[in-house]
């Protein structure tokens, strides 16, 4: 049983998916307990496999026994085993969520929500554990079908933005096809460990084919991630999709793509060829720059609260990027850190600007007038989600801006320590004025109404605990993260180190 | 000259890569949603006639092995059927020797794009599905329309 933990990752929510899809369609109350199943199911295999990962090293898993250049193999080390269950454990934490929230958008929808929901955990947890380069561009298309569908449950303006989503995502997902392709012409394998060893093997570095594959392949990724100047399709398509969708979409997908980019890298490419013989760092880092200020600033002129968070999305996307292309160790560390650090931060708000949502019907900032009265508890939660995105000591969020900063003093990238500090200013901003809201009401001055509507509802009215309850762990874990980066920080590192990512190189 | 060899030596990638801007044009420029998704499965299908092409050779076949062929491997030896199992492990490496793989196309590439069609066809179906439901709400597929009633009215 435990040798199979790599196959048990993706086999619960698949075959529930399923299962949810026949059964579900007449008995809808099973779909919500069958879909937190399987999902725990999940997240216990994946802890199973980061532990057998700390102890044992990296774990090969082949499908069906093949051996890897013709068969599929799983490959998971430190960082496939981290992001694993970061992933599942987000998926398991947005379906308790989902409990009352699905119902009540998506009245008829039900057992296809959540058939949609299993197969788009499916998809991501499947990008982050094969080996297979072909392979991966399967699971990314089952996670992008799944997902326009998802956003497309929405009301009105959803639908367009789902139809945006279809076609910027199908080039993305293409480009990477092609890229591969050129892979496939010049090394004659799919498999990303086989790849590079003939890459290194023939020297293939210097051919303009593999040239070409690069840059399809970072296009392509890019696209699919929302790197700022291809982010057109993100904000509309997390700001009016269902809220569970955009508890699922928000921290899951963009960050999953950064996982394959890092893989990419440092797996396919190698740390010589990406960083060293293509001299693109430079130009990288300052696009980051670019997306990071983009982001904030747009973030900045957002009246909707979720719209405004989509928009902070694009500039972590930049924060990783800018992390990777530092070329430089501590700040590989820092991006790897802050993929877990942000999916749950992310997940944190989202939650929280659904809860705001199904409270009130409101999608915009006034809907925080004085809720500090109403939930206390719903509002520690998104305190915590919100002091981790602007970078606030104890939460996951201060240490990974910590080892990003530092990454980017060591390789002397100065314009992106100001572009990360001008962001969290940004973003301090953003959090205080809402916070602001929140205790002392829209418009203070006006005191006589002010007044007036708190003696109206003065009274008490928590979310509901299916809703509460995971706002309150993802909290817990944003501290717990924080409190023990130490250890997250070493299994990283054991990753990383033997990469030997040169300090400083330009 | 050079111009022209550079083009007939690898007149599939050329062919594709204008197909793949066709598709992309489309999927810019047209401004009628069912004729973007048109678009993006031409996109999708320039992808696939590349990955077919670069498993085609000159003169190769399916690589499946006719029965003499296997029979001309193990030379005398392979009188019945019965006698294969017996001498498999010994004869196998034999039958390597006699096959020559420039006579075969590779099917890797092909069987890969089966699944890539078979992605394709559901990305289609999606965006179709998303396209019928702008339809329902919007009671437009133009893209300038659908984004007029947005602005105007909510």
């Amino acid at each position: 049983m435990i040798e199979q933990s790599p196959a048990l990752i993706l086999i619960p929510p698949f075959l529930v998916a399923i299962l949810v899809a026949l059964v579900g369609f007449r008995y809808q109350k099973v779909c919500f307990p069958l879909t937190v199943l399987s999902l725990a199911g999940s997240v216990v295999a994946c802890v199973v496999t980061l532990m057998r990962v700390i102890e044992g090293g990296t774990i090969r898993y082949f499908i069906a026994g093949w051996a890897p250049p013709f068969g599929i193999e799983f490959r998971i080390d430190g960082l496939n085993a981290l992001v694993a269950v970061t992933v599942s454990s987000v998926g398991l934490l947005a379906a308790i969520y989902s409990k009352n929230r699905v119902p009540a958008e998506n009245p008829d929808k039900v057992s296809q929500y959540y058939t949609l929901f299993l197969l788009l955990i499916t998809g991501l947890l499947g990008m982050v554990i094969t080996g297979d380069a072909f392979n991966l561009y399967v699971m990314l298309e089952v996670a992008a079908l799944t997902s326009y569908a998802l956003i497309a449950m929405g009301p009105k303006r959803a639908t367009l933005a789902a139809y945006k989503y279809v076609i910027m995502g199908t080039i993305g997902a293409s480009f990477y096809l092609l890229g591969v392709g050129y892979l496939y012409i010049k090394t004659g394998s799919l498999n990303m460990f086989d790849i590079h060893e003939v890459l290194k093997a023939n020297d293939l570095f210097g051919s303009p084919a593999v040239l070409v594959a690069f840059i399809m392949i970072t296009v392509g990724v890019w696209i699919k991630m929302a790197f700022f100047p291809l982010h057109a399709w993100l904000p509309n398509s997390y700001a009016y999709a269902p809220t569970t969708s955009s508890a699922i979409l928000g921290p899951l997908v963009t960050k999953v793509m950064i996982y394959v980019m890092i893989r990419l890298t440092l797996t396919v490419f190698g740390v010589e060829y990406t960083f060293i013989q293509l001299e693109w760092s430079n130009i990288v880092v300052w696009m980051s720059v670019l997306a990071i200020l983009a982001g904030s600033i747009s973030a900045l002129a957002q009246t909707d609260l979720r719209k405004m968070l989509a928009f902070l999305i694009i500039a972590e996307v930049g924060y990783m990027v800018g992390g990777v292309w530092l070329a430089d160790e501590t700040g590989m560390i820092g991006a790897i850190y802050h993929i877990i650090a942000d999916a749950f931060m992310t997940l944190c708000v989202f939650l929280f600007a659904g809860i705001l949502f199904a409270k009130t019907g409101k999608r915009d900032l006034s809907a925080m007038d004085g809720q500090f009265k109403k939930m206390p508890l719903t509002l520690v939660g998104f305190l915590v989600g919100a002091f981790s995105l602007i970078g606030i000591p104890p939460t996951a969020g201060f240490f990974s801006k910590w080892y990003l900063i530092q990454g980017g003093i060591n390789s002397g990238h100065y314009e992106y320590v100001i572009a990360l500090l001008i962001s969290s200013l940004i973003n301090a901003v953003l959090f205080f004025r809402m916070i602001e809201i929140a205790y002392f009401g829209v418009k203070p001055a006006e005191g006589h109404d002010h007044d007036h509507s708190d003696d109206h509802d003065s009274g008490r009215s928590e979310a509901s605990a299916s809703m509460l309850i995971p706002l309150l762990i993802t909290a817990a874990i944003l501290l717990l993260i924080g409190i023990f980066n130490k250890d997250l920080v070493a299994i990283i590192t054991d990753f990383v180190s033997p990469f030997n990512i040169a300090s400083g190189a330009r | 000259m050079e111009l022209f060899e550079a083009i007939s030596t690898k007149i599939n990638y050329w062919v594709y890569i204008v197909i793949m801007m066709i598709g992309l044009f489309a999927m810019i420029s047209k401004n009628n949603l069912i004729k973007k998704l048109i678009g993006m499965s031409i996109f999708q299908t320039a992808i696939i006639l590349f990955y077919v092409s670069i498993g085609v050779k000159e003169g190769a076949t399916i690589p499946i092995l006719y029965h003499d062929q296997v029979h001309a491997a193990h030379g005398d030896h392979g009188e019945a059927d019965t006698s294969h199992g017996e001498h498999g492990a010994v004869e196998s490496h034999e039958a390597d020797i006699h096959i020559n793989p420039d006579d075969f196309t590779n099917p890797l590439v092909h069987v890969l794009m089966l699944t890539a069609i078979v992605v394709g066809v559901s990305t289609l179906g999606v965006g179709l599905a998303i396209t019928q439901k702008l339809h329902r709400e919007f009671g437009s597929i133009e893209e300038h329309e659908i984004l007029e009633i947005i602005k105007s009215g909510k």
